[in-house]
Order: C-alpha cells, then sequence, then structure tokens
C-alpha cells in the first residue's frame, strides 16, 4: 500500500477549509498549522494573467530525509507509507524540520514536530482525511497508488501533473493535477 | 512569480499567536488529554446532533460532534443536505469559534452615564427587560407603536419579525435585502414573474458555459454554488468572468472580461444584440414564452460590440466570441444573477438584462440553466390575526421606490433623524444581529440616527460596534446552543433541516425565540405565545407534514417529494406569473410605473484625477465583518490588503506590504493603516479591498484595527429608483503614503 494525494489546481480556490478541518480534526494549537496555502500568480494584465492555488502539507516522501536524519527514530514510515512523529520519542532537536525541503513540519508548543499525518486515524477506519472530506470543491483526492482502481491512480493517469521539487529526490507523494 | 510561502503563512498565523498569546483563554478549548495522548478521538467516540450553520445566508446542515466531557471538538456537513453535500465551508468548518470566543456578550448590559458615552453595568435578563418595556411604553404614548423599529439580519430575525407584527409595527428592515440582492430579485421578478431566493436555482453543475459578471465566486463561498461550479470545471464547462480584478473565479475561467466598472449593461446590451441580430437565440423557447421580442430588437439595435467596445474597454471580438459560446450552449448556460447586486443604482436595470439575455438564450426553466425550485409547504404554527398599523415601512418607502419589496434600511434611517418633522417618526430601535455601523453606507448619519433614539436595543453575539451606542445589550447564544425555527429553503427537492442545540448556551447567553417571548410576554403579548419552548412549536409544524421533531434529530436533513416538474417540460405552455403571463423582455410593470421597459446604459461617475476606484468584495475564510474575531478564521485571515496595480505602484513608490491610508472623493480618512499587495489582478484604474476588516470595536481583540474597513469610505449612495436598493461602488479613494491626522491609532 502506498498512500498519495492529487490537489486538482484547475478547482481548487484556496478557501482554506482544508486547513481549519485539519486544525478541528487533528486538535493542532492555535496558531499553527499542518496544510496551507500557496497562490501563485503569473504573466501579466491583462492577457498573459495566471493564478492557481495550491494546498499544500507533508509530501509523505518515499525517501524522507526528515526520517534519515531524525537522532531517535521519533520520525518514522508507518504502513502504506505514512510518515509519522512519535511525540514521546521526539526531544525536538528540529533537525527533521531543516531537512525536509517542504516547509511540511512544525513545532509544537508541546515540546515535539509535529506535521500531517494523512489522518492515518481514520483512513484506517476507511475515510478520507479531514481535509479531502471537506473540501467544497472535491480538489484533493486521495487514495493507494498501488491499487489502479483508486481514485488517485486513476486521476494521475488520466491528467497531468507536477510535484514540488522534484530534483531534492524525496520521491514525493502530493502530486499537483495541471 | 510571487508565492506566499509556509514562512509567510507561519507568520501570518504566529502573529495571530502573539494576541492569543495575550488573550491567553483562545487555548481552553483544545480539550486538555489530548494535549497529553496526542491522538484524536475517532468518530465513533464521539457524539452527533444536528445544526444548521449560522455563519452565513447559505445554511448549511451538519452535524455538532461531542466528546465524552461534552466539549464540541469539531463540525461537519450533512450528507442529505444539498445546500453542503455533507461539506461545510471553511467559515462552516471553524464556525465552533463563534461558540469558543472569548470576546463574546456574556451577560445583558445597560447603560450607564450619557447616551453613548458606552458605559455598561451588567444587569440580569429581568432588569434589561424591565428598562426596554418601560422605554418602549413611553416612545408608544408619545409616537405611537410603530415608531420602534427594527432591524434584523439572519436567522434570529424572525422571531423578532414575529413579535414586532404581534406588537403591532411592521416597521422594520432587514439591512441585507436593500445592501445586496433587492434589485436582483425585481430584477427577475420583472422579467420571469418570480425572484430567484436563496438558494439560487442555477443549474450550475449541469451547465455548459457559466457567465460570471462581478460574481466571485470561489470568494463568496456560497457553499452549493462552488460545489458545483467545481463540478461544472470538471464536465469541460466554459466559464466566463466579468471583473475589474482576476478573481478566483477569473482563474478558473477560460475568457476574463476586466471590463471598466460600471460599465455592464453596455456589455449585457451588446451580447443581446448579437444574439439576436446573428440569429442565435431560442426561436422556438423565445416565441412560445416571451412576450415584446420585436420591442427588445429594435431596442438593442444599435448596441454593436463595436458601440459596447468603446465603453467597457474590452476588446469587440472578445464580446462576440463569448456571445457565440453561450449560443453554443444554450440552453444549458446561465449567466449568474450574482447576489450583492446593490453597484450603482441602475441596479434592477442590470439584473434585468441579465433576466433577458438568459430568456433570450432559452435558460430559464431548463436543464442547465435554472431549474424550477419546490419548498415544503410547512404550516406555521397558529397564531391570533396581528394588529393593522397605522403606517409601515410600506407607508415610507413605496411612494419613492415603486418596486421595493421589503423595507429599506436608509429610508428607516432617514426617518430616525432630528431633522425628520413628518408624520412617521422612528424614535426606538432594536438592532438585531447586525452591525448598522458597519454594514450601512454612511456612517455618520447612521450614528447621528442612533443618537437621537428614545431607546436602542441591540440583540448580538458579539460586541461589535454598534452595541456601543446600545441602551440595552441582550446577549444572544450562538446557534450551536440554541434551536431556531425549521428552515425550509428551496431546492431541487424540497427539504427540511434542524437546528438543534449541542450545548447548553453558555455564560448568561440565551437564544433568540426566547428572548422575543419573553419579550412579548412581559409587553402583554401572551395570546402570541401559547407555548412554552420552541420546541412545541418546531415539533407540531413537522408533525403536520408528516415528520416530528424526534425523527429530525436523528436525521438532521429530510426531503420530500417534488409537486412540480424540475424543469419546463416539452411543449407545455408554461405560464409565468406576470401580468402578460409570458416572460416580460419588455416590461408591463416598469413601463406602467414609469421605468423604463427595458435597460438602458446609463453613464457613471469616473473616478476623478488623482483617484481610483474602490472595489470592495469578500475573502472565503471570513463572513463579511461578523466572523473576523473568530479565533479559527482570523487565523487565516486576519486582515486586508490594498491590491493595486504595478504601474499604479511604480507611480506612487509604492512597495509590497507598505502600509497606507486612504482618502475618499468626501474627504473621508480610513481609520487604520492597510498594507499594499501589488498584483496584476486588478485594472489600473481601481483598487481593491476586501470587506470586513479594520474593526473598530476595542472589544473585538483579534480583529480591532486590522486593516482598513471599505465602508468607512462608502459616503457616497446611488439609490435605486425602482426598489431602494443602495448603490455602493461610486466611491473613489486616494492613497496616502503617510499616516493623515484624523487617522486612527
Ligand atoms: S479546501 Fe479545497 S478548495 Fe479550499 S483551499 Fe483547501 S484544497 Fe483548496
Ligand atoms: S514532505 Fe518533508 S516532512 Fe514530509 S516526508 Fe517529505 S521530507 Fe518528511
Ligand atoms: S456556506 Fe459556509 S458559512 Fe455559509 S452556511 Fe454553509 S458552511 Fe456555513
Amino acid at each position: 500500500m502506498r498512500y498519495a494525494m492529487a490537489v486538482d489546481t484547475r478547482k481548487c480556490v484556496g478557501c482554506g477549509d482544508c486547513v481549519v478541518a485539519c486544525q478541528t480534526e487533528n486538535n493542532v494549537p492555535l496558531g499553527y498549522a499542518r496544510d496551507w496555502i500557496v497562490e501563485i500568480v503569473k504573466g501579466s494584465y491583462p492577457n498573459t494573467l495566471k493564478v492557481h492555488f495550491e494546498s499544500r502539507r507533508c509530501h509523505h516522501c518515499d525517501d524522507p530525509p526528515c526520517v534519515r536524519v531524525c537522532p531517535t527514530g521519533a520520525s518514522h514510515i508507518v504502513e502504506g507509507g505514512i510518515v509519522k512523529v512519535t511525540p514521546e520519542e521526539c526531544i525536538g532537536c528540529g533537525a527533521c524540520i531543516e531537512a525536509c525541503p517542504y516547509e511540511a513540519r512544525y513545532f509544537h508548543p508541546d515540546g515535539y514536530v509535529d506535521k500531517c499525518t494523512f489522518c492515518d486515524h481514520r483512513v484506517k477506519n476507511g475515510q478520507d482525511p479531514a481535509c479531502v472530506e471537506v473540501c467544497p470543491t472535491h480538489c484533493l483526492i486521495f487514495g493507494d497508488l498501488d491499487d489502479p482502481e483508486s481514485p488517485v491512480s486513476k486521476v494521475l493517469k488520466e491528467r497531468e501533473y507536477y510535484t514540488l521539487a522534484p530534483d531534492a529526490g524525496t520521491h514525493p507523494n502530493l502530486f499537483f493535477l495541471k | 512569480m510571487k508565492e506566499i510561502t509556509r514562512r509567510d503563512f507561519i507568520k501570518i498565523t504566529s502573529a495571530g499567536l502573539i494576541g492569543a498569546a495575550i488573550s491567553k483563554p483562545v487555548f481552553n478549548f483544545i480539550p486538555p488529554f489530548l494535549q497529553k495522548d496526542h491522538t484524536p478521538p475517532l468518530e465513533s467516540e464521539l457524539t452527533k446532533s444536528p445544526t444548521v450553520c449560522d455563519i452565513c445566508f447559505w445554511k448549511c446542515a451538519g452535524w455538532a460532534w461531542k466528546d465524552k466531557k461534552g466539549n464540541i471538538v469539531k463540525l461537519t456537513g450533512n450528507h442529505l443536505d444539498p445546500h453542503s453535500n455533507g461539506r461545510l465551508c471553511p467559515r462552516g468548518t471553524g464556525g465552533l469559534g463563534a461558540y469558543y470566543d472569548t470576546d463574546r456578550l456574556k451577560r445583558p448590559l445597560i447603560r450607564v452615564g450619557k447616551p453613548g458615552s458606552q458605559k455598561f453595568k451588567e444587569a440580569t435578563w429581568d432588569e434589561a427587560f424591565d428598562y426596554i418595556v418601560d422605554k418602549m411604553k413611553q416612545i408608544e404614548a408619545k409616537y405611537g407603536r410603530e415608531a420602534m423599529a427594527l432591524f434584523m439580519h439572519g436567522t434570529t430575525g424572525p422571531h423578532f419579525e414575529y413579535l414586532w407584527e404581534a406588537y403591532g409595527s411592521q416597521t422594520y428592515a432587514e439591512p441585507a435585502i436593500a445592501q445586496c440582492l433587492v434589485s436582483r430579485e425585481v430584477g427577475f421578478i420583472a422579467t420571469f414573474g418570480q425572484g430567484l431566493g436563496s438558494p439560487e436555482p442555477t443549474d450550475t453543475r449541469n451547465t455548459k458555459c457559466l457567465v460570471l459578471i462581478g460574481n466571485h465566486i470561489g470568494e463568496n463561498m456560497h457553499n452549493g454554488h462552488v460545489q458545483e461550479m467545481s463540478a461544472a470545471i470538471d464536465h469541460g464547462a466554459t466559464i466566463i468572468t466579468v471583473d475589474p480584478r482576476f478573481s478566483t473565479a477569473a482563474a478558473h475561467s477560460k475568457y476574463w472580461l476586466p471590463i471598466k466598472p460600471g460599465t455592464d449593461i453596455a456589455l449585457l446590451l451588446a451580447w443581446m444584440h448579437v444574439i439576436i441580430y446573428e440569429d442565435l437565440y431560442d426561436k422556438d423557447y423565445v416565441q412560445k414564452n416571451t412576450y415584446g421580442f420585436d420591442y427588445l430588437k429594435d431596442h438593442v439595435k444599435n448596441f454593436t460590440p463595436e458601440w459596447a467596445a468603446t465603453i467597457t474597454t474590452l476588446d469587440p471580438n472578445l464580446i462576440r466570441k463569448t456571445a457565440y459560446e453561450m449560443a453554443k450552449a444554450a440552453p444549458a448556460v446561465i449567466i449568474h444573477p450574482g447576489r450583492h447586486t446593490a453597484w450603482y443604482g441602475d441596479d434592477t436595470q442590470r439584473e434585468r438584462a441579465i433576466a433577458i439575455l438568459n430568456a433570450l438564450l432559452g435558460s430559464w426553466g431548463r436543464r442547465g440553466g435554472f431549474y424550477l425550485p419546490e419548498k415544503v409547504d410547512l404550516p406555521k404554527f397558529p397564531h391570533p390575526p396581528f394588529p393593522e398599523p397605522r403606517w409601515s415601512w410600506r407607508t415610507i418607502t413605496t411612494d419613492k421606490f415603486k418596486y421595493a419589496i421589503a423595507g429599506v434600511t436608509n429610508v428607516l434611517i432617514d426617518h430616525s433623524l432630528p431633522e425628520y418633522d413628518g408624520p412617521y417618526k422612528i424614535k426606538g430601535w432594536f438592532v438585531v444581529a447586525t452591525n448598522l455601523i458597519q454594514s450601512i453606507p454612511d456612517q455618520q448619519k447612521t450614528i447621528r440616527a442612533l443618537q437621537n433614539q428614545d431607546l436602542v436595543v441591540v440583540v448580538d453575539i458579539l460586541p461589535t460596534e454598534i452595541t456601543g451606542y446600545a441602551d440595552v445589550i441582550l446577549p444572544e447564544a450562538t446557534y450551536l446552543e440554541r434551536y431556531d425555527l425549521i428552515r425550509n429553503n428551496h431546492h431541487r427537492t424540497p427539504n427540511l433541516a434542524l437546528r438543534a442545540p449541542a450545548v447548553e448556551p453558555k455564560y448568561e447567553t440565551k437564544p433568540g425565540w426566547w428572548i422575543a417571548r419573553e419579550l412579548g410576554i412581559r409587553l402583554g403579548l401572551e395570546k402570541y405565545y401559547p407555548w412554552k419552548t420552541i420546541e412545541e412549536v418546531l415539533d407540531w409544524q413537522l408533525r403536520q407534514v408528516g415528520t416530528s421533531l424526534e425523527e429530525m434529530l436523528k436525521v438532521g436533513v429530510k426531503h420530500f417529494d417534488r409537486k412540480t416538474p424540475l424543469y419546463i417540460p416539452d411543449g407545455v405552455n408554461w405560464p409565468f406569473p406576470t401580468n402578460t403571463g409570458k416572460i416580460e423582455l419588455y416590461s408591463t410593470d416598469l413601463a406602467a410605473m414609469g421605468y423604463d421597459p427595458m435597460p438602458v446604459y446609463k453613464k457613471h461617475e469616473d473616478p476623478p484625477a488623482g483617484y481610483l476606484r474602490l472595489i470592495y468584495g469578500r475573502v472565503p475564510m471570513h463572513s463579511f465583518g461578523r466572523t473576523i474575531n473568530n479565533p479559527y478564521l482570523n487565523e487565516l485571515r486576519s486582515e486586508n490588503h490594498l491590491w493595486v496595480h504595478p504601474k499604479v505602484a511604480k507611480l506612487m513608490g509604492l512597495e509590497n506590504g507598505q502600509e497606507v491610508w486612504l482618502e475618499n472623493q468626501d474627504g473621508k480618512v480610513s481609520s487604520f493603516a492597510v498594507k499594499v499587495r501589488i498584483t496584476e489582478r486588478i485594472r489600473p484604474d481601481s483598487v481593491y479591498l476586501p470587506h470586513g476588516f479594520g474593526q473598530k470595536s476595542k472589544l473585538l481583540h483579534r480583529a480591532y484595527g486590522r486593516g482598513a474597513l471599505d465602508n468607512e469610505l462608502i459616503t457616497k449612495v446611488n439609490l435605486d429608483p425602482i426598489t431602494g436598493s443602495t448603490g455602493m461602488r461610486s466611491n473613489f479613494v486616494k492613497i496616502l503614503t503617510s499616516k493623515p491626522q484624523k487617522a486612527n491609532s
């Protein structure tokens, strides 16, 4: 099993619902966020202007530098390739925050590093992650890349996409549909 | 390429954090056990109860989830609900912030000291009611019951409207009507015999072409519409956006028409010209269903795309091409009527033009155009007949605005001023869930009217600016703590939704229905309140249509069978409720009232030299000013930015993030600084300011003084002579780079 998410930039409106849903689902303290929105503006007024939004979060990389640099093993990979942190084992050294090319991690005020878990507590029960379930434009698509029938496998077959920082060698599992 | 990075995001959020650290209790609502074991609870460990979101007028049905200790931990959509389809928008998801906000009004307050002194003492509900009833009796004795005016908004409004009718005053207005959608409703009533209501029955998910004119779906999170636009994108619909700003909708569009503000009617007339003179209209539909086609054909004869191009600054070929796109998709095309349509003072005529264009393309009552909505025939709880007031909002409105369908706040304000000495004086204000200082243009006038009242009562959840002018403040419970009337809006299938309290009201707040009933009883109106709790009313109503409160508490939303067709059936002569029984391209109503029977383009003012047109709008994570203080939503966006085109920025030497102030054509200066955002997404002759920020109540700790409030700068209002709609888009601003003396700290 290899979990992945696709973000349809043709539909995302940058509303931030995915951010709030994550905060209330995962009790992310106010002032912090596991996922966030980036607005990208290209071209110029009026003829070549293009704008799109990217809902970003941890890429649950196949080859995650954050796990590699973690001195205690608190950062680890679980079932389905989900990258997680065990708070009790985390000493808060911040090496993983430095190592991650996507700025996906933050210091939790309780003294450990926190990040997106792909809502594995929901996924285990057959539910989508909270951000995917809430998105009013249905632009987040989640599933198992090993299952050719999963929504994410299908959409990656049909549509063109890009990934962020492909040169970093992390093999990210967050895809942006063009 | 300019990105807001995560670091910026964190910066934004950590600014929120500093605020949170000062007002520490914000963190109270993270259930303590979670901070220890860090594992979010599974839904199987939570209980849920039905709610209807009150963060905006879309009224999405959903569920409030509680943990074992009884704390609300999250809100989600109800999958049976056609308003939300199981997904709340960001404001709805963050709605629990409204409940947990520690800035809430907590107990009744009575003013001490001089009127407007903004000094209050805490009171019991009895003391507050006694004060109000005593003053209302004095006003009644001197001026009559009609002199008590009611301004209301949202789902609390109907409880007080009922009280007012029982009391014998129909001096009321819903600011949200004349400020927002009245011209659209009347434009469509004059054409099709019926308005659009809410949610607007646009069949967006089935459309092939969606035309948005100054309507920014995606920034307005009208939930069902946002979702359906997304579905339309999925199946390849063409989106055409007409907007002086490159809105989020424009970003998702095939065509963007960066129109010169104030010239939309010229564009609409040119589109009609192309569609009629190039024979692209739905001949069968037009012939069968419309009245006045020949008049219209003659009327638009000279309105060519070339004519419109000189007015709108748009490319005539683009005008033609987009008309062809609409015709190709017809009848599965929507020229969207929008919602906030109070722009320039000829708004009914612009909406008429939109309605006519839809009629020419045959989209009304057709799949992919407009469906025919239906709602449940839900009986009202029986009550004795209401007394007839000697005068009402109608008396003072419809002589000027002949097609007004509801009270106009500005008219009520005029009758509340000290200089008004006619027979229809207003001497008491009851303000329910609406911050009139912020929502009504020309603030100084509103304040003068407020100061001329013998009694001002404000019912609200937060200490908004208007509460400072009240004699009595009554704290209402949030939607998560109260029942309200059954939601019965029209849709594709008739349906009902229930809002039930998830928790007891916090502090000493009370539900709106309770406040209205208690006041009614103290005013001697017991016979209108034969019930003790609203549950009795709801259960009685629900039983009349074959369900019950018990069932609704389990399901939240219930659907009923349609009795009429969803689209106009082929071959049927559809009766339209107009004078002619047809869709009126030529309006017999408007002609009879002495207005233009067909829309005419009239030139609007251009910005004076050195000024830019002020365009305002919305951000998706806020409902105007109502949510800026919500701890979750404030974190997503705590201040607004002034959008400025790079050319203007260069000319003025502005930098991104620089603080500026604004001064309008009447010399009114913004109270607070606003940061500049230099962007290609705006025309060089305009600036854009998202609405709702720059709150002036110091008691709203997260919202106070963050950004600039567009409403302060809207001192010029163009009233639509047909409806009284308050056009707010003819205001112009200068950018000031140093702090003017008139500004606040
Ligand atoms: S909820 Fe969906 S549409 Fe909104 S910002 Fe997140 S991904 Fe984009
Ligand atoms: S995105 Fe960053 S935190 Fe997530 S797995 Fe990759 S390197 Fe680690
Ligand atoms: S659109 Fe959003 S804020 Fe409005 S009622 Fe629905 S969930 Fe609530």
